[in-house]
Formats: C-alpha cells, sequence, structure tokens
C-alpha cells in the first residue's frame, strides 16, 4: 500500500474528526425533569451569530433509546444539540418529532437524518414543508449565509394524525396532532412518565405568539390543549412552566388581538390603522412585541373580516 | 418564529431584474440561495424610466406631489399584505377630475399592480399587495385632460410574491369567488365631501404564479382576480385590472358620490374565466 493510499484516509479521517470537534460543543441542556432535557433558545431573530438558536428544542431518554423534540435552527445546532444528547447517553436516538415545519424548529434536521432515526411529525407536516420549505432555505440564507449550507429539509417518515403513541423502552411519548391554529402541522409531546408536556409553538412564554395559522383556530384549540393531563410545559420559546396556567398570558393576548381587530372591523378601520393599533396594550408584557405584533394583527384582522 | 424575519432583517428577492425576465428570475430565487447581498438592489439601475415609457407609451409624466398621494408603510410587516391607499386631490379650482389611478410596484416581477378607473367622486382607493422586494411603489393618475401625474414613496418589504399561498389551502377552495360588501357609516375623508366609503372583499387566492404547490413542487400558475367592476345603479363606480401584485383575497375600500341609486352590483372576473357577481342594496348613511 503506497503512503497515498495511507495518507488519504488519514486525512479525511483528520479533517472530518477537527470538523466534528470544531462543531460539536454541546449544546447547554437542563435536565428538567427525569430523563427530560431541554435547551432553552433565546428570545431573538435567528441571526448568524445566534447559529438560528432561538426556539427550545430537546431530548427525551428511554430504557432504550432518545426522542429528539425539535432540531433548532440550524445544522450547527443540531450538531450541538446531538452532541449533548452524547453527553447524556449513548442509547440510540429513535426518533427526531418536528412540532411544526417552522425554520427555527426543523433547520437543525439533518444533523440527524442519517443515523437511522425516524422523523416524525405532523400529517401537514410534509405539504409545509414542500410548500413552504424552499422559501424559508432561500430567505433565510440570505440572513445566515453559510450557516445554512447544509441544511436540508428532511419530510417525516411518520405522520401523525390523531393521537400516536411513541416508545422509548418504559416510556411513551404522547404525539397529538392540532388542527390549524399556530400553523397548519402543530403537534405536540406529552412524556408520561414525568408529565412534561413539549407544545412547539402553541404555547409561547413572554416571546410574543406569532400567528402564522389562524387565529380563531388557535383560540379554539386552547381549550383541549389545556386539558392535556401535564404538570409542566416547555413552550416554543420561553421558560418551562407548570400546566396549564402557562397558557394564561398567550390565551389573553390572542384573546385581546381578537377583540380588538373585531372591534376595529364592527367600526370600519382601515387595516392599515388596524395594524398599528390591534394588539398594543399588551406592549409592556412581551418580548420581540415590535417584531410581531403588527403582522399579528395584519393577518388576524384579514381572517376576521370574513366573519 | 423567525419565519418572516425576511421582512425585518434586511433581505431581499432577486426579483428586480427586468420584468421580461420575471419567470426565469422567479425559479432563480427559489434554486439560488443566498447569492445576493443587500448592497446588491441598492446598486441596480432604478428601472423607473424605462418602466414607466413602457406602461404609458412614453407619455409625459408630470410631478405628481399634491395631486396623487400614496399611503403605504415604510416597512411592511407581512410582505404579502401591504396595506395601500391612493388618495387624489384635484386643487381647488381646477376643474379636471381623475379618470384613472395606476399603481405599480417597480421592483415586483409584475409591476403593474392594478389600474384603477375611477367614477364620480372616487378619490380614495385602499388596497392589499405583495411586495417582493425593496422598491419604489409609483401611482399614476390620469386626470380628465389626459395629463399623467405621477407620485413615488419607498417601502421595505421581501417576498412577497413568492410567499407560500393560503394558510388553509382546502378553505381557499371551497370559498373561491365568495364575496363581501361593506358600506361605511361615514367617510374617512370627513362629511364634508359628500362622498361615501364602501368596501368589496372577493375570496380568492389570486396565485403570483411563483408559489409552490404543495405536493409537485411546481409552480402553481397564476390564478388571479383580472377585472373587477362596481356599479352603483348603471353607472361605474370603479373598475379594476388587477395583477398578481394584488394579496389573496382581493379587498378593495373606496369613497364615491352616491347617485340615489339603490343598489350596488359587483362582477370579478378571473384569469381561468370564471365570473363572480354579488348585488346589495344601498344603505341609509347614518
Amino acid at each position: 500500500m503506497s503512503w497515498f493510499a495511507v495518507a488519504i484516509p488519514l486525512l479525511f479521517g483528520l479533517i472530518s474528526l477537527a470538523h466534528a470537534q470544531a462543531a460539536e460543543s454541546a449544546l447547554e441542556i437542563t435536565e428538567i425533569a427525569e430523563g427530560v432535557f431541554v435547551h432553552f433558545g433565546v428570545n431573538a431573530l435567528m441571526t448568524t451569530e445566534n447559529e438560528g438558536g432561538i426556539a427550545n428544542v430537546g431530548f427525551v431518554v428511554g430504557d432504550a433509546a432518545v426522542a429528539v423534540i425539535d432540531t433548532g435552527g440550524s445544522v450547527r445546532e443540531g450538531r450541538r444539540l446531538l452532541a449533548a444528547v452524547r453527553t447524556v447517553t449513548a442509547k440510540p436516538i429513535r426518533y427526531v418529532i418536528n412540532t411544526h415545519a417552522h425554520p427555527d424548529h426543523a433547520f437543525g434536521n439533518a444533523a440527524f437524518a442519517r443515523n437511522g432515526a425516524v422523523f416524525v411529525g405532523h400529517r401537514n407536516l410534509p405539504r409545509a414543508l414542500s410548500t413552504r420549505g424552499p422559501f424559508y432555505l432561500s430567505a433565510f440564507r440570505r440572513i445566515m449565509g453559510n450557516l445554512l449550507d447544509d441544511a436540508e429539509l428532511v419530510a417525516p417518515q411518520r405522520q401523525i394524525e390523531g393521537e400516536e403513541q411513541l416508545d422509548l423502552g418504559n416510556r411513551i411519548l404522547r404525539l397529538r396532532a392540532w388542527p390549524v391554529a399556530h400553523t397548519d402541522n402543530d403537534l405536540t409531546v406529552l412524556d408520561e412518565v414525568t408529565q412534561t408536556l413539549f407544545t412547539g409553538d402553541l404555547v409561547f412564554l413572554r416571546h410574543i405568539p406569532v400567528v402564522d395559522g389562524s387565529l380563531r383556530g388557535w383560540l379554539t384549540v386552547l381549550g383541549p390543549l389545556a386539558h392535556v393531563p401535564a404538570r409542566r410545559v416547555i413552550p416554543g420559546h420561553g421558560p418551562a412552566a407548570p400546566w396549564p396556567v402557562a397558557l394564561d398570558d398567550e390565551r389573553r393576548y390572542l384573546d385581546r388581538l381578537a377583540a380588538d381587530c373585531r372591534a376595529l372591523i364592527a367600526r370600519g378601520t382601515p387595516l392599515a390603522v388596524a395594524a398599528t393599533t390591534a394588539g398594543v396594550s399588551e406592549k409592556s408584557r412581551w418580548e420581540l412585541f415590535a417584531e410581531y405584533n403588527a403582522r399579528n394583527a395584519t393577518a388576524a384582522f384579514a381572517e376576521l373580516e370574513w366573519e | 418564529m423567525t419565519f418572516d424575519a425576511m421582512n425585518t432583517g434586511g433581505l431581499r428577492s432577486k426579483m428586480r431584474q427586468d420584468r421580461r425576465t420575471i419567470l426565469v428570475a422567479a425559479i432563480a430565487v427559489a434554486a439560488a440561495g443566498g447569492l445576493t447581498s443587500p448592497v446588491f438592489a441598492a446598486e441596480q439601475a432604478d428601472p423607473w424610466p424605462e418602466l414607466s415609457r413602457d406602461i404609458f407609451n412614453g407619455r409625459d409624466l408630470k410631478e405628481g406631489a399634491g395631486l396623487i398621494a400614496i399611503e403605504m408603510p415604510y416597512r411592511a410587516e407581512d410582505a404579502a399584505i401591504v396595506p395601500v391607499t391612493l388618495r387624489a386631490t384635484v386643487p381647488a379650482g381646477d376643474t379636471r377630475t381623475v379618470k384613472a389611478i395606476t399603481l405599480v410596484i417597480d421592483q415586483n416581477p409584475a409591476p403593474v399592480a392594478a389600474t384603477f378607473r375611477t367614477g364620480a367622486g372616487v378619490a380614495m382607493i385602499s388596497t392589499r399587495v405583495r411586495v417582493d422586494s425593496y422598491t419604489n411603489v409609483h401611482a399614476v393618475a390620469e386626470l380628465s385632460d389626459g395629463q399623467l401625474y405621477a407620485s413615488a414613496v419607498f417601502v421595505k418589504a421581501s417576498g412577497g410574491c413568492s410567499a407560500p399561498a393560503a394558510k388553509n389551502l382546502e378553505e381557499a377552495k371551497t370559498n373561491l369567488g365568495q364575496m363581501r360588501f361593506r358600506q361605511f357609516a361615514r367617510p374617512a375623508d370627513g362629511p364634508m365631501s359628500g362622498t361615501r366609503e364602501a368596501q368589496i372583499m372577493i375570496r380568492h387566492p389570486n396565485n403570483s404564479g411563483l408559489q409552490r404547490d404543495q405536493v409537485s413542487l411546481l409552480y402553481v400558475p397564476a390564478f388571479f382576480i383580472r377585472e373587477l367592476r362596481v356599479w352603483q345603479g348603471d353607472e361605474l363606480v370603479l373598475a379594476m385590472d388587477g395583477g398578481i401584485s394584488i394579496s389573496e383575497d382581493p379587498n378593495i375600500r373606496f369613497n364615491y358620490l352616491p347617485n340615489g341609486a339603490t343598489r350596488f352590483r359587483v362582477e370579478a372576473v378571473d384569469t381561468d374565466g370564471h365570473v363572480f357577481k354579488g348585488a346589495w342594496p344601498v344603505e341609509a348613511a347614518m
């Protein structure tokens, strides 16, 4: 065997090792309940600096396997989440669950795509990924540049309709697919053992809720959602919190937005004015209010105008 | 929740090429990703001189300040639904009237968003448009003597034309062509003008042709309301020739001078030849 034949694989080995080490500093995680780990995102817009790490991501460890719940806003964040899993357990990652199609939750998918994990999502997730995914990728590549070079849209092999269970070995996760609310592909994950509920963006705390599905639908979903038998929630954005009181702030905001829009519509106020007035009494209560409220008001107004 | 950071984060679409290359450009956007820097747009030549020559057959455009105004948010919150209000004000003593207003979104793939022909008393038209990138928006008013007057504003938004359509696709199909007509108690312009305000809403996806289909991943063909007419009795109040820049569920609010008729009539035609019709009694002024 020539030096060449040895050197090349060695060289590649070194490169990939260096790459892995550089990319794989583990995300900071908190064990929120026994076997339930969460990395809390920052309340901000996705940028190169924060590596898209603005949403909460986590994983649950059973006797036999691990389930990852959301993968973050870049493949780098996904790899760092994977590294965090490996600081806790060597068990295989059996499932990667996407709570919905938004970039900050699903752009890390590629980090888990070739390790034999089954991707799991709402029945509508493939549709959302195919209609919106390419748009998200091209839009966010312009903001985050090279960081998203390796981002991929990974569709779920297992699609959830209604309620289904996943088994991690003496540990059942109850998955539930919801009607249109935050988006038309919202999925929640309940860890039965610790009664910890991952809601994705069906729940926001501190970070202003973002309406991308249907305001009326969301308000409707809040009813049955509150009855999910959980002790604590890991929202899509914001801190872990007791359940179901964690819903109070979000419900108040969405109710306010709906009531304001309905009153403005009844008075004949034009959209342009409504966008800057609906919901503004909530301003001091939320982070990123300036970034999202007018957009929410616009979407809500256009939806409620047809009531 | 940053799916819409594109509206705030300074990115822009690449669809700023000559409008004759729109489809090529549209496909390039999806394919090419992150090659455009924000500076790129600023360095682009202003398309307006050529654009306005093409649209108005080389006719002279006069400065429209004080005669035609555009109200639009400087930064659009949602590029797929940007409110725009056009106000025409003929100076006191000027006997001319406004015949038509053309709304042009310079950097959109199809820049002419709509041409409105205006009936008696119509001096205000509000609608909602898609804005594809940071752009100048022009309104050109044609007065009864044939003179053209142009005004412009600058708007920061991006992705409005290729932004995914219908958050609820099934609902959009079921409701196609549904209309709603509202009459407002008092015109925003004040009671002195003698005009009133009305709003026509029509359910239609108004697909831009730049959005991708859910299953096939092919571009959804353009499918939009191309013609909308509103009559007060037998008198045409407002006519719109629309394009793909008008937002989903077209929504037009306008003022008009009541002519004593008892009925409004609306007819809309889309690019597939569907005709949608509606009629409503004129409500008494409150």
